[in-house]
């Protein structure tokens, strides 16, 4: 890049009324759009403000010195959600990738081990958390067995661990039967056993396919942590209840929204993130598991 | 820029707006009710409120309308204080959260068993007290805490109380136990978790403990009070902030009080207090 080269490239002057024109055009876009939300958002609030209930509800809902009382007691109950949801999906995707395998396992041998996959998940699947909840919050330590926990963190992460293992199972199979057969074939005429097969070709394919139904599971997996609330715990939810109640306001609510929400959005975009980077959304493209 | 769409959408904002217009729910005209003398919900009417299921001995087998319990008494006592027959009381189903709504109620006013407190005046109106309780400790025989005379010895021990209740501030504030007590959404899970062995032990007003250990725990035993402190819990009826009708609920509370009605309700419903020693 020496030397005295020809001039520097100049756009020509249809060129520049281009670029004019489009920054022209780029501006007025944005200063629509800025008219148009300012103008949305004055209405909204206009609206909301001016409404008679506005005060009560203000002064119910957004009371900033509630607020802050009780953002204490509600961020430490929202660390136990959080302890409780990365415990019980680890758990939970072991069990559910045990389940979805033994449900895809062929031979009359395994019989038993896929009528119980299959049972487990019917009924776990088809009974509604909150009495999975209850049945073995109070049912379990009532029986007083040695080695039953009595901790309603124990007791209401199992009911988690049961109801949700069903789903996720139902999620894990759908990704292995997504696998193509030919696959299959293919890497046992290559000599490699079932149990390789099912290891090295299916299960990775598998389990790129549903990720993103799995960060689905695990977003409601937070939410529902709140409900071992039912058992005695104090988490987010009941913390905000118990300050609810104390001040006869409900700003604690409000608050304990904003929290799960600032918990769940970063989460779903890191995932959104890492998928995207190991480029497991683009596996869904094409049976060959997005060679082609 | 398509003007057929923006028009479109003009239009149903302000359906949209027109819709949600403001309505003031609080302007009822005041004179309508038609005997002239009281504002209710529905003229000549008072509606109450209360929870369901509701407890005895606060009220016998969950009906509020028998008049049988010490709350549905009380609230027929103060319907009558207030020109209202028996036949002009409806009740309505309510949870703490509908009492503590902002805007339109649908009660006139609430009994259930709700305590006073200078937090909850910011945004409720009360009546005056219907009824000063202590706060009592129930746990099964055979458990580590059932010969207790002292606080400090349920201080080790787990304890369940109801959500939202003065019971569960109390054995917060009283007995500061090592493990934070397990608060449960009503009071019969607050019975199960203890039947199932969640807990412990469990607090609950002095009525309810009376109660349940005579009728409902299998092998329940009744530890003791817990001192009420400086301000023992008062239980007062509930009305929306600013309602017209608190002051005349206030006097018909305090006139059933002066004249020694409340006190022969309280006698008929709640079991005497005296056999339970207060743990110091």
């Amino acid at each position: 890049m020496s030397g005295p080269g020809p001039a520097a490239w100049a756009p020509s002057a249809t060129q520049r009324d281009r670029i004019d024109f489009r920054r022209h055009q780029a501006r007025r876009s944005g200063l629509v759009a800025a008219a148009s939300t300012v103008a949305v958002t004055a209405v909204a609030v206009l609206a909301l403000t001016s409404s008679p209930g506005w005060p009560r509800v203000r002064q119910s809902f957004f009371d900033p010195d509630v607020a802050l009382a009780s953002l204490p007691a509600i961020a430490q109950g929202l660390w136990l959600n959080v302890r409780v949801m990365v415990g019980c999906a680890v758990v939970i995707v072991v069990v559910a990738l045990a389940l979805a395998v033994a449900r895809t396992l062929r031979g009359p041998v395994f019989f038993p081990l896929r009528a119980f996959a299959t049972g487990y998940i019917d009924i776990f699947r088809g009974l509604p958390l909150i009495l999975v909840l209850l049945l073995v919050g109070f049912g379990l330590p009532g029986l007083r067995l040695q080695g039953i926990p009595a901790s309603a963190v124990l007791l209401g992460s199992l009911a988690l661990v049961l109801t949700y293992s069903a789903y996720v199972a139902e999620v894990f199979r759908a990704g292995i039967e997504s696998v193509h057969p030919s696959q299959v074939a293919a890497a046992r005429s290559l000599g490699l056993t079932r149990a390789q097969t099912m290891r090295t070709v299916v299960l990775p394919q598998a389990v790129r396919r549903v990720v993103p139904a799995l960060l689905n599971d695990l977003v409601a997996l937070s939410k529902d942590s709140g409900l071992i609330s039912i058992l005695g715990a104090i988490d987010a939810v009941r913390a905000a209840q118990i300050e609810t109640s104390q001040y006869a306001n409900f700003t604690p609510y409000v608050v304990a929204g904003v929290l799960f929400v600032a918990l769940t959005i970063p989460l779903t975009r890191a995932t959104d993130a890492i998928a995207r980077r190991s480029g497991w959304s683009r596996s869904q493209g094409g049976l060959a598991g997005g060679a082609l | 820029m398509n003007r057929t769409r923006v028009l479109a959408l003009a239009a149903a904002s302000a359906l949209a707006l027109a819709a949600c217009a403001p309505v003031d729910d609080g302007a009822e005209p005041a004179a309508s009710a038609s005997d002239g003398a009281l504002a209710t919900l529905a003229d000549g009417r008072l509606t109450i409120g209360t929870s369901d299921p509701a407890f005895e001995p606060w009220i016998v087998d969950n009906d509020p309308t028998s008049g049988e319990g010490f709350e549905s008494a009380v609230a027929y006592a103060v319907a009558d204080q207030l020109g209202f027959a028996a036949g002009d009381v409806d009740w309505v189903t309510v949870t703490f959260d509908q009492i503590i709504a902002p805007g339109a109620k649908t009660f006139d006013v609430a009994i259930n068993q709700v305590s006073i407190s200078d937090e909850r005046k910011q945004n409720l109106d009360f009546s005056s007290s219907y009824y000063d309780t202590a706060q009592a400790v129930v746990t099964l025989e055979g458990s580590p805490v059932a010969g207790a005379t002292t606080l400090a010895e349920l201080q080790g021990a787990r304890i369940g109380a109801m959500v939202g209740t003065t019971s569960l501030q109390i054995a917060e504030d009283v007995i500061a136990p090592t493990t934070a007590v397990s608060p449960f959404n009503d009071n019969d899970q607050v019975k199960q978790a203890l039947a199932a062995g969640l807990v412990d032990a469990i607090v609950v007003d002095l009525p309810t403990a009376l109660y349940i250990t005579a009728a409902e725990l299998d092998g329940g035993v009744l530890v003791g009070q817990l001192p009420a402190g400086d301000n023992p819990d008062q239980f007062g009826l509930v009305l929306d902030k600013g309602s017209d009708l608190t002051a005349p609920v206030t006097e018909a509370v305090d006139a059933l009080r002066a004249d020694g009605t409340l006190a022969a309700l309280e006698a008929q419903w709640l079991t005497d207090a005296a056999g339970a020693p207060v743990l110091e």
